[in-house]
């Protein structure tokens, strides 16, 4: 039979040992996937300075360009420019967009950059078709071309 | 007129509630006998006002009242009948109302049944309830009442969010904060056993039912709210670790682990101060998620349009409620000193240490969540954490946790043998062993990881399955005494059998839908065939047609499998007319062994042909199953008699094997 000091500190060693592990855990899974969010002039200016590195995951949101949403040639694929109002980047998707995706609709994709195109593995729109993303905000606000939305009751 | 009655009973209500939250508080202080029978009848006052005012509310939506805003903004007359009344906690005022009604009703409960209650712990418990209460009732009428008319009313209304038009997220809200919010009543013995610095059995024997009855309803809302992302986003997926769905986790984790110290509280009369905690973070972590969905500080699928001073509001309620929660902890905490003492290996031992991995993998969760927020609020640029971070902490956290599920009921009270649990958990280690190198070797595309996930459901399986042979003495004795311990067995015995098995189906599901998912994107003309997993899909047609309130596009797959496995699954895209939204209704066809899944999507304006995305999600319908035998278990549990709402002077019936030290 433990004595009442051994068995206390034989469960704070315990607990000190899960609680290492599961830093050791979150400290490794948080250098892996994290991932920053960009606005379309940012992926611009800083892959042309080589701030960014086309093998990074990244985060890209803005508004749809009108005009802009074009198949490619197997029909599955849809490419698409997200703009800030102020400089715009080239997306490509395959597979079906969230029913809300649509032009002039804030979005938001993640996934990579490389050659001037933007290839995503997940767009997200969102619920509620009022609601804009505050990363898109957040992107225009940076370009200047901001207009506080109309506040719809 | 109505809905005037109704938000003159909402602000009565409030001004009911914040006397219920003192007087009583002070009565019971002074020991003064008139103020403390204030409680009891305060909290039915309370309960019933809160009634009337959703009535009120209830039936402004059901009569399309559009000189209410709230209604105007919410409902539509062309919606159907099921949705108008879904309606009224299908936006934010309505569901924070519905908050505050469960809220309520919890305490009327308490009110009702709890005579057997220590007197002076009732009126704290009702009196901390009433004070949460006044706090979320003012919240409502200074930032989202939802009895704001509008002059002069339009004439119809802006309809309900397309998305929540649908049976599953029609009761997803409601079960979410009958669990939610019944981790309040925890709280608030929490809380008050804190202010009188005295737990004991009773008290345990109290807050374990209400934990499991939060817990049940908890766990039913998460899976219809998954099971809902899963038919009705298109994904093919049905968790995709989303702050909200955190959001909702967090408590889920928290609850779990309280509602396995609160049987070492009640049972061994340790592990006290640890039930106190939990109780606290439990409902800390509900109001957190409260915060998250409500204020929209967070990027989230389930982010809503919504107002910051709103956010602000809840966040004060937060840190007040839970501020507060843990000064009286630290204050009186180390008072609370247990008798049981335990060896580390033992049951208590066993239920600690898994205590301790839902704890962390709760706080692991919830730095995930919030660590965007906090790189924003530190202006370090804008940043997301995404599944696999959740996936590669979440899941080793629980590898041992599930291990030690399996062993801790095999050892025993205070003092546990490990060598004679590991004798009579052999046969069930073999089965994992060959289990697991099994599926190793005759699946395809298995790697180590899937045949180590679904060894540990043959694990927890089988052993959750020894336990309960060993109870009733299977092989021991002959057969037909053996067949009536299993129906003597106690329900709350029942209750972890199933909940444990439960799991168990559902980690099979879980892992083999995560590993061997078949996924084919195309473009799609009639008649074009695609194999996905052995069965083929031949497009037939597309077809438009005129739902009640909104048009839609239906797709007519013929799905064959060899000669005698033929059938036709049919995926619609809905526009909702009044709001011109669309929305995504996949067709599902469950099998033993997976989930048949199509959707289809925008016509290819070139080709003619449509986009389509088939999946083959392997094991999904065992982690519904699986998940539902969890909910199960846990209203026969609840059913128990020793669990009937606390039931001190039954205590002789219960306790045989283990007396109160």
């Amino acid at each position: 039979m433990m004595k009442r000091k051994h068995r206390r500190l034989s469960f704070v060693a315990l607990g000190i040992l899960v609680l290492a592990a599961a830093a050791a855990l979150i400290l490794t899974a948080f250098e892996d996937n994290i991932v920053f969010f960009h606005s379309p002039t940012e992926i611009v200016e800083k892959f042309a300075k080589h701030e960014l590195r086309p093998e990074q995951r990244l985060r890209i949101g803005g508004l749809v360009e009108e005009g802009s949403v074009s198949k490619t040639a197997d029909g599955a694929t849809t490419r698409f420019k997200v703009t800030d109002l102020n400089k715009s980047v080239v997306v490509e998707f395959r597979g079906l967009l969230p029913d809300l995706f649509r032009e002039g609709q804030g979005i938001v994709a993640e996934g990579h950059y490389n050659n001037a195109i933007f290839t995503a593995r997940e767009v997200l729109a969102k619920h509620d078709e009022t609601y804009m993303p505050p990363e898109v905000a957040e992107a225009l606000k940076k370009s200047g071309q901001w207009k506080p939305a109309e506040k719809k009751k | 007129m109505i809905v005037e009655i109704g938000h003159f009973a909402l602000i009565l209500s409030l001004f009911v509630a914040a006397l219920q939250g003192t007087l009583p508080m002070v009565g019971a202080h002074r020991q003064n006998q008139s103020l403390m029978a204030i409680a009891a009848p305060a909290a039915l006052i309370q309960f019933a006002l809160i009634v009337g005012a959703f009535a009120a509310l209830t039936y402004a939506f059901v009569t399309s009242d559009f000189s209410v805003m709230n209604v105007a903004s919410n409902s539509h007359t062309a919606k159907p009948m099921l949705y108008k009344i879904s309606g009224v906690w299908g936006n934010h005022e309505g569901s924070m109302l519905l908050w505050a009604l469960i809220l309520a009703a919890y305490g009327a409960a308490i009110a009702a049944f709890g005579n057997n209650l220590r007197p002076s712990l009732k009126v704290r418990v009702l009196g901390v309830q009433s004070l949460i209460a006044t706090g979320v009732l003012a919240f409502i009428l200074l930032t989202s009442n939802p009895f704001l008319r509008l002059d002069p009313a339009p004439v119809n209304g802006n309809g309900l969010n397309p998305l929540l038009q649908d049976p599953g997220l029609a009761f997803h809200p409601p079960l979410l904060y009958l669990g939610y919010v019944g981790l309040s009543i925890t709280f608030s013995f929490a809380v008050a056993a804190l202010i009188e610095g005295r737990v004991d059995a009773a008290w345990a024997r109290w807050v374990r039912p209400w934990t499991l009855a939060a817990w049940c309803f908890l766990t039913a809302g998460i899976v219809l709210g998954s099971w809902w992302a899963y038919y009705e986003l298109g994904w093919g997926g049905w968790w995709f670790w989303d702050p909200v769905e955190n959001a909702s986790f967090m408590p889920w984790l928290a609850a779990t682990a309280l509602l396995h110290s609160a049987i070492v509280s009640e049972k061994r009369d340790s592990l006290k101060s640890w039930t106190i905690f939990l109780a606290i973070i439990a409902f800390g972590l509900s109001l957190l998620g409260t915060f998250l969905v409500r204020s929209g500080v967070i990027t989230s699928v389930h982010a809503f349009a919504s107002d910051p001073t709103r956010g602000v509001f809840i966040l004060l309620l937060l840190v007040i409620t839970i501020g507060g929660a843990f000064a009286l902890f630290a204050w009186r905490g180390p008072q609370l000193k247990g008798s049981g003492l335990f060896q580390p290996v033992s049951r208590e031992g066993g239920l600690l240490l898994n205590n301790f991995l839902l704890t962390v993998a709760a706080a692991s969760v919830l730095l995930g969540t919030l660590y965007p927020l906090f790189i924003d609020v530190l202006e370090l640029g804008k940043v997301s954490v995404g599944a696999p971070y959740f996936e590669s902490v979440f899941v080793p956290m629980m590898i041992p946790m599930i291990m030690v599920m399996g062993i801790a009921p095999f050892l025993k009270w205070k003092r546990g043998d490990f060598s004679s649990a590991s004798a009579k958990l052999k046969f069930a280690a073999l089965a994992t062993i060959i289990g697991g190198l099994l599926t190793w070797a005759l699946i395809d595309r298995a790697s180590a990881f899937a045949a180590f996930g679904i060894a540990l459901a043959i694990w927890l399986f089988a052993a959750t399955l020894t336990e309960l042979a060993g109870r009733i003495k299977l092989f021991q004795v002959p057969l037909a005494d053996s067949l009536s311990r299993l129906f003597r067995q106690p329900r709350a015995s029942w209750g972890m059998t199933l909940a444990h098995g439960g799991l168990a189906i559902a980690i099979a599901g879980i892992t083999a839908s995560s590993a061997w998912k078949v996924e084919s994107i195309q473009v799609m003309k009639f008649g074009d065939q695609v194999n996905v997993a052995g069965y083929t899909y031949t497009l037939k047609s597309v077809n438009e047609f005129q739902g009640p309130n909104y048009k839609g596009t239906r797709g007519t797959f013929i799905v064959t499998k060899g000669d005698d496995f033929k059938l036709t699954l049919e995926p619609e895209k809905r526009v909702y007319t009044v709001r011109a939204m669309p929305t995504t209704e996949a067709a599902i066809h469950p099998t033993f062994l997976g989930d048949l899944y199509a959707v289809v999507g925008d016509k290819d304006e070139k080709s003619g042909g449509y986009i389509t995305r088939l999946y083959f999600n392997p094991l999904v319908p065992w982690m519904w199953v699986g998940a539902m035998i969890m909910v199960l278990g846990a209203a026969v549990s609840l059913s128990d008699r020793r669990h009937r709402v606390g039931a001190p002077m039954k205590s002789k019936l219960v306790s045989g094997g283990a007396p109160a030290e």
